[in-house]
Parts: C-alpha cells; structure tokens; sequence
C-alpha cells in the first residue's frame, strides 16, 4: 500500500466521519446512559446516577426465564445449522448434482428475504404439520433460516483451505473418513468457531421469525417486545445495556480468533511462491 | 504394510519395471491432457517428467497418485493394478508443489501422520518419526509448526513425511520450485544423495531442464499430452530425436534443409550424407562448432567463413552469433578468446549435425 | 477425488432438510396465495381473487407506495452516510483504520429491538431529545411529530443498516490497488476527478450490493412501523402481519408475501446484472 495516499489529510471528511460515528453511537450511549437514570427514561439531563433498574431486572422472574429460552434455543440453532450448513458447504464445495445452482439460492435465501417471510412460510408448514408453536418450532426455525449464514461461512472457509492438505492426507495412507476428521475440520475450525458465534448472536437477536413461530415461552427479545407495547421502563435499558455487554464480550472473543487466524497466515504467507 | 526397513528397495524382482503406464489417456471436458501415454519406470530409477507448463506431466502424476483417474488405459505398480485403487491404497507417496504440510500439526505430528492413520503400533512410530527426521538432518525442529520453517526447511518435512511410509515409488511435483536459486541447487544434489542411498524409485515432475539433467537417471519430455522422447541425460541432449527436444534441452541451432543425391544442404552448408532423398532439419550445438584459424578442415569437417554479428561474455565460454551470409544466422560456443570481429572460418564434424524429426 | 459415496452423503443431507424446511415452507406460501377463506375457513380453490383485490383496493397500492418510499430513503440515506465513511476509512484514516473499522462493526452485534428501542425512548415526545431542545430552550413545547411517523422509521432503518451499506462498499474500496490511485493522478487526474472516474467506477458493485440490501430489507420490515412508525408509517408487512393475526385472513396474506418476494427477487436479479457489468475483472 502506498503510504501517501493512506494517511493524505482529508478535514471535511475526517468532520463528516464523526458525525456518522455520532449518529452510529447516540442511541447506544443514551440507552446506556439512561439505565443508570433513576427519573427513569427521558428527560434532559439525566439526573440521579443509580443501579436501583438493574436490582430490580435481576429479581425479575420472566425476564431470566426468557434469557434461558433464548440461550437454550441459540444453542441449538447453532447445533444444527452447523451440522447441516457444513454438510451443504462440502457439498457445495466438492458435489456435482442436478439443481445445484438452485440450491446454493435456496439456502441463501433466508439471509436475504425479509424475516417476515421466512417466519410466515414457517408458520404454514406447522400448522400443515399439525405441530403446536412452541420453543422447538422456533429452534426449528433459527436453525433452518441459519443454515445460510453456517454454509456461507464455512464454504468460505473451505475455499480459503489448501485442497493439496487433503490429498497428502489421502496420499499418506489416510481414508476420507480420517481426512475429513483429521484434517478438513481442524483446517475449518476457525470458520467453524466463527459462524458459530455468529450464528448464536443472531438467534439471541432474531425477533422477525420467531414472531411467527413463538408458543407460550418467550425468548428475550420477545419479552422484550411484549413490555415495550406496556410502555418503556430504564429495567429494559438496564437488559439492553446487559445484552449489549454480553455482544461486545463476544466480539471481543470473535476479534482474537479472527486475528490469530489473521497471524498465522500472515506467517505462511512469505513461504508461499 | 510391511516393515522393511528404509534403507532397501522393497521391489522383488529388480529387472521387471517397477510401475508401468499402459496407454494412459486424459481428457478434462474436451480437451485431452494426455494421450496413450505408455511408459515404464524401473525399481530404483530416478525418472523426470519434464515439460512445459500445460503439457500434462503434473497430470500423469497426479494420475498416479490417485487424485484423479484416467479416461482409458491402465497403470499397474509391482504387478498389481494401480489405478482402481483409491489414493490411500497405493503404496505410493508425494511431496507436494508447496509441501501440503498440515499447519496445525506440529513437525513431529506431521511426520507421524500416514503411520497414525494406518495405525502403526505407538512405539514403532516413534522410532520411524526419528529416523526419518534425522535422514533430513530436520531432528531439532520436530516440535516446531509448520509455518515457523524456512521454504527449505518445509521441504525437508514434506519429504520426510512421504518417506517414513516406506514407499515402493516416490512422487515430486516440483518439489524445487518454489525456492530461490542457490537453495534450490544444493537441494537437488541432496535430493539425489538421498535418492541414492535409499534407493526408493524417485518420478520427479519439473519444468527446469537443467534441474532435469541434473538429477535424472532417465528423462521423459512431455509434449502436449504425448511423450516425445525417453531417453537418460547424455542421451537426449547428444541424439534429440525430434526438433521439439533439441530446443528445449540447452540450445541449438536448427538447421532447415534437404537432402539430395547424398548431399545435405542446409542453406550454404552442405555435407556428404548416405540418406534418402528429402527435406531434412538438423540440430548442431553451438559447442560444436569450431574456429579454424589455419582455414584446413578434416574430411570429416564441414567448413564455412560467417562474419561476427554479436559477441556476448559468459566467463568460461562466449556466445557468438555469427553470420554466414544469406542471412543464414548460427550460434557458436567458444572457450573464452578475447573480443572477435570481422569474418573468419569455423568448423564442425558432420557427426555433430544430428538429423531430428519435425 | 471424492468418490461418489462421499458426495452423496454429503449432499443428501442438506438438500433433504432445505427441500423439507425451506422450499416446502416457500412452496406452501405459494400456494395458499392462491386459495381463499370463506367464513374463516381455508378453502382449497385455485384462483387469482387475492392478486385481483391487490390490484383493485387502492388501499394497498397507497402502502406499497409509502414502503417503496421509506425503503429508498433508508438506501438512499444510509448511503450518503456510509459511502463517504467507507472512503475515508478506506483511503484516509491511515493507521487508525483497524481501530475504525471494528468501531463500524460493534453496533451491528447490538440487538436490533434494543436500537429500535433507543430511537422510540429519544424521539418520543416526553423522550430525550425533548427534554434536550427544552432545557436549552430551543422550544418550550414538545415536538411531537417525532416519532410516530415516517420520518422515524426512516432514521430507526438508515441507523440500523448504514454498518450493513458500509461493509460491502468498504470491501470494494479496499480491493482497488493503490497504484491505480496513483496513476490517475500521475496522469494528472485531482483527487476528484480520480475520485469520479476511477475510485466510484470500482467500487460499484459494493454500492450496489449495499443499496440492495438496504432496500430490501426496509422493503419487509414490519418491527420499526410497529416501534416508531404510528399508523401513519404502516409499511407493507404491518398489512401481512395483521392479516395472519387478527383479520385471519391468510390467502391475502400470502398473495401479498409472494408480491414482496418478487419485488424482492426481481431487485436481486438486477442487481447481480449490474453487478457483473461493473466488475472488471
């Protein structure tokens, strides 16, 4: 890269680009800000600094059962979109069969429709099962609508992966089973690790389909949802302002992963002709 | 597998071939990558696959591996049919183009790897990991990643990858290419010891002809998908059979002419020659030429005066392009003489003017 | 190398589970457009009554109108913001662009709801930016065409994907090789002429990829009319919602989904046109 056209000067942008940051960040900051308000939410300025919204969230039976609804349905989701997502990669990556192109379409689908569609399709196909709404349909949901975000990942990944590796596996005496253990999933683990995390934010946000899909157990951005309709209260900045801890800890954890994947390639690279 | 130990060839019979290629042909789509290839590699042998990029030599191998199967013909290893088995079935391994090491094992495990996958008893492995670090003279990096090692260092880990599974042959694909040039050269001549003291056949792929003539017991030049000839070093660089090879093993200069009542002439050379009436090409080395300061030639001798129209310096010898009128232009080869210009006489034995096919 | 055993296996499973969960679903979406309800009971006869009442009740036309409407300001809005953002980052924020970069990304990991939830608690007219034009004395009484309105969904959406317009557009930018920058202006290009005629020419499909997306997904949203929109920024999927909940009326519900989804694909399939017609490479 050239160094001068990286760090030329450029003022009004530098200006223009504070503001869209500040634009980015208000609303996090007063959500924040506003959690610890003990006049509750609005007014100007926030007054009295206090923690009285978060002792209040923490004896909160609902919202904690949501949190292990959400956590529970997450979990799952990134369980199976995963497993299948992988597979679809592979197949993807490696098959040749009739309507492939439309089946790479198929699964992108989800990540690009509206959610309401997704979740309203969905809801068709259990009532036509005659199964009830509950927390399995809308783990059902998740995981399908998330095999999208798994088989983009990770056939990225595998595109990324040196084909070679595979066959000095094979070639050393190793069969595709033992490759496929030995050293196509190890060489994902990195993708695997970050879809999944992906993966797992998204459901624990995902609010459109599961809409469609949800029985009598919320999952936390539905309870969310259901009090905002009875009027807001700083306890929801206060599980916001906690949900929004729990993202940036995540990120975090996702940013080591990406850069020591990062690192190790920017080692292999010199080697490389 | 059996537990031979390294240091012999496991090949029975060292007369039969150790692998043939029977009409092997290729076809990607509609274009055909290879077409009746048939060739035989003996026990112990060090052949190159030698040819442009294109010309289907990373094919053949990559055919003989496993990794891809053939349109027609068949490939047989020790009298066993070799292509209907699947890659992890041959008792044949591969240092791969840029090594293929597993980066997330370290040099040890990397080792270890096909004695693991085949379920080698743990103390044998050990052992063998050892020996085969040690015949790379790459012991004291055996807890090392891959991505810590030099170029040159993860060619030795590949090839001591390959060679702990004690195969019967032994497939490079460029093994060399992608080091610099002074590693590159004492790697070949370590590569040929090695070869040497194990005595484990060696098919080594490379478009280097002077890697090529280096190491090869015997060399075979791909062109387009066929062979075009098969013959040791000495012997295809001395008799090219065809134009093709003259050019692409060290320089020639390609003589276009005929042949007539027993004269050959090939612009305004001509030399006595026992052959049939036709149109002919020859290949003369410009090592083959000679000055003739006296202006006496020998009968076996042809002689011609050409001007001097470019001289350049290459420490032991000089490269000349000399003019022989006509527009008739050769190279010569000379030990180093000091500048020359002006016309003067040349020579060369008509044995040296080798007839190629087109 | 993969032998055939292999590779069905492998894709035997997904396309099992995509046919099943995904194309039956959609399939199924299809069809009850088709179909009608008499007397809140499903009934199973094939024709076009639904398109036809689209077509017909200027009712919806009006809100598709209004969504088309919304969705292009929230593309158009979240463009202006994102492209000089991923410019700068791309080409002058030199050694702090990693720092800038992730600073871009965070707020996309923040819950959509939560967002959404931000905006309602300042625009409301008892809300935050209220009570900070009251305390300066900017005005002495609420503002109060805030929220609830247009306007609102517009800003809730251009806040929520100006990071999703950004990334595509910030990729693209990075792919242009700097010696190309220096060309221009070693041909004596200025900076906005290079800007023009090179740097905006390559960086197209990322503009496109971003705009898409944004239209797109504003096209079905239904969560920031219910949040901040008021009856007045009712997008097209609030319609749908409600006919699958309290009008029951599924068939319509659906016809008008299928609509969404063809706008929807038809967007897509241009795009990639476009797409492939800018990339050079």
């Amino acid at each position: 890269m050239s160094r001068s056209t990286s760090t030329r000067r450029a003022p009004i942008l530098a200006i223009y680009a504070t503001v869209v940051f500040a634009f980015i960040y208000l609303p996090i900051v007063v959500l924040i800000l506003y959690s610890f308000n003990r006049d509750g939410v609005g007014g100007f300025p926030p007054s009295h600094l206090t923690l009285d919204w978060y002792r209040q969230l923490f004896t909160d039976g609902p919202i904690w059962d949501s949190v292990l609804n959400s956590l529970l349905v997450a979990s799952g989701a990134v369980a199976l979109s995963l497993t299948v997502g992988l597979l679809a990669a592979l197949a993807l990556d490696r098959a040749s069969f009739p309507g492939k192109a439309l089946f790479r379409r198929l699964v992108l689908l989800p990540l690009i429709l509206p959610g309401i569609i997704t979740g309203l399709s969905l809801l068709m196909f259990v009532v036509l099962s005659g199964a009830q709404l509950s927390l399995f349909t809308v783990f059902l949901g998740h995981g399908t609508a998330l095999i999208s975000v798994a088989t983009t990942e990770l056939f990225a990944g595998l595109q990324k992966s040196d084909r070679a590796q595979e066959e000095a596996s094979l070639d050393l005496g190793a069969t595709p089973w033992q490759t496929f253990w030995r050293i196509t999933l190890p060489n994902l683990r990195l993708a695997l690790v970050a879809a999944g995390l992906l993966i797992f934010t998204l459901s624990m946000d995902e609010i459109a389909v599961t809409f469609f899909l949800i029985g009598r157990d919320n999952t936390l951005p539905l309870e969310i949802w259901g009090r905002l309709r009875r009027g807001i209260t700083p306890e929801i900045n206060a599980v916001s302002t906690l949900v929004f801890a729990v993202s940036v800890v995540l990120i975090i954890v996702w940013y080591r992963i990406r850069m020591r994947s990062v690192g190790t390639e920017a080692q292999q690279l010199p080697e490389r002709p | 597998m059996s537990s031979a130990p390294i240091l012999q060839p496991t090949s029975a019979d060292a007369n039969a071939p150790l692998l043939e290629v029977r009409a092997i042909a290729k076809r990607f789509g509609t274009r055909d990558v290879l077409k009746n290839i048939s060739l035989n590699i003996a026990s112990g042998e060090l052949l190159t696959l030698l040819g442009e990029s294109g010309s289907g030599k990373t094919t053949l191998l990559r055919l003989i591996a496993g990794f891809e199967q053939p349109t027609a013909g068949e490939i047989w290893m020790s009298g066993e049919r070799l292509d209907v088995l699947p890659p992890y079935k041959r008792r044949v391994n591969t240092v791969f183009q840029n090594y293929a090491l597993f980066p997330h094992l370290h040099v040890r495990d990397n080792v270890a790897y096909g004695l693991r996958v085949q379920s080698v008893p743990k103390n044998e492995i050990a052992g063998r990991v050892d020996d085969a670090l040690k015949m790379v003279k790459m012991v004291e990096f055996a807890g090392a990643r891959p991505s810590r090692l030099s170029g040159g260092q993860q060619q030795r880990i590949a090839l001591a990858r390959a060679l702990v599974n004690r195969p019967q042959l032994l497939l490079l694909d460029e093994p060399l290419s992608a080091l610099d040039a002074s590693l590159r050269k004492q790697m070949q001549s370590e590569l040929k010891a090695l070869q040497r003291e194990i005595g484990i056949t060696f098919l080594f792929v490379t478009h280097d002809q002077e890697e090529a003539m280096a190491l090869s017991d015997r060399i075979a030049l791909l062109r387009d998908g066929a062979l075009e000839q098969v013959a040791s070093p000495r012997e295809i660089y001395a008799h090219p059979a065809t134009a093709y090879t003259a050019e692409f093993i060290g320089q020639t200069n390609l003589l276009r002419g005929e042949i007539c009542r027993s004269i050959a002439t090939c612009g305004v050379l001509r030399w006595p020659l026992e052959e049939a009436d036709a149109p002919a090409r020859f290949s003369l080395r410009p090592e083959a030429i000679r000055l003739c300061p006296d202006g006496r030639r020998q009968t076996n001798e042809v002689k011609f005066r050409a001007s001097v129209r470019q001289q350049i310096y290459g420490g032991a010898s000089e490269l000349l392009e000399v003019d022989c009128g006509a527009d008739q232009l050769l190279r010569v080869r000379l030990p180093a003489c000091g500048p020359l210009t002006g016309e003067h006489d040349f020579v060369f034995s008509i044995a040296d003017a080798i007839r190629v096919a087109d | 190398m993969y032998s055939r055993a292999y590779k069905t296996l492998v894709s035997a499973p997904p396309l099992i589970w995509v046919a099943l969960f995904l194309l039956l679903p959609y399939g199924l979406m299809f069809a009850h457009s088709f179909w009608t309800v008499q007397d809140g009971v499903l009934v199973h006869d094939w024709n076009l009554s639904n398109y036809q009442k689209l077509l017909t009740n200027s009712l919806y036309a009006e809100v598709l109108f209004r969504t088309m409407r919304i969705a292009a300001s929230v593309m158009l809005c979240s463009l202006l913001l994102g492209y000089p953002l991923a410019y700068y980052l791309s080409f002058h924020s030199g050694a702090r662009k990693e720092l800038l970069y992730q600073l871009v990304i965070v707020p996309l990991w923040v819950s959509y709801l939560v967002r959404g939830y931000a905006w309602k608690t300042i625009l409301g007219s008892e809300g935050i930016l209220n009570g900070f034009l009251q305390y300066f004395h900017f005005t002495h009484e609420p503002v109060s065409f805030l929220l609830y309105s247009p306007f609102a969904v517009v800003l809730m959406l251009t806040h929520i994907y100006t990071p999703f317009v950004f990334l595509p557009i910030y990729a693209s930018l990075e792919h242009i090789p700097r010696p190309l920058v220096e060309a221009s202006e070693d041909l004596g290009a200025s900076p906005a002429s290079t800007f023009f005629r090179v740097i905006l020419p390559l960086s197209m499909p990322g503009l496109l990829a971003g705009a898409t997306f944004a239209f797109v997904l504003s096209l079905g949203d239904f969560l920031a009319p219910l949040l901040v929109g008021g009856s007045s920024g009712t997008m097209i999927a609030n319609i749908v919602q409600t006919l699958f909940g309290a009008t029951y009326d599924w068939p319509l519900g659906a016809a008008i989904s299928v609509s969404i989804l063809l706008i929807t694909l038809t967007l897509l399939f241009l795009t990639e046109r476009l797409e492939k017609r800018w990339s050079f490479e």
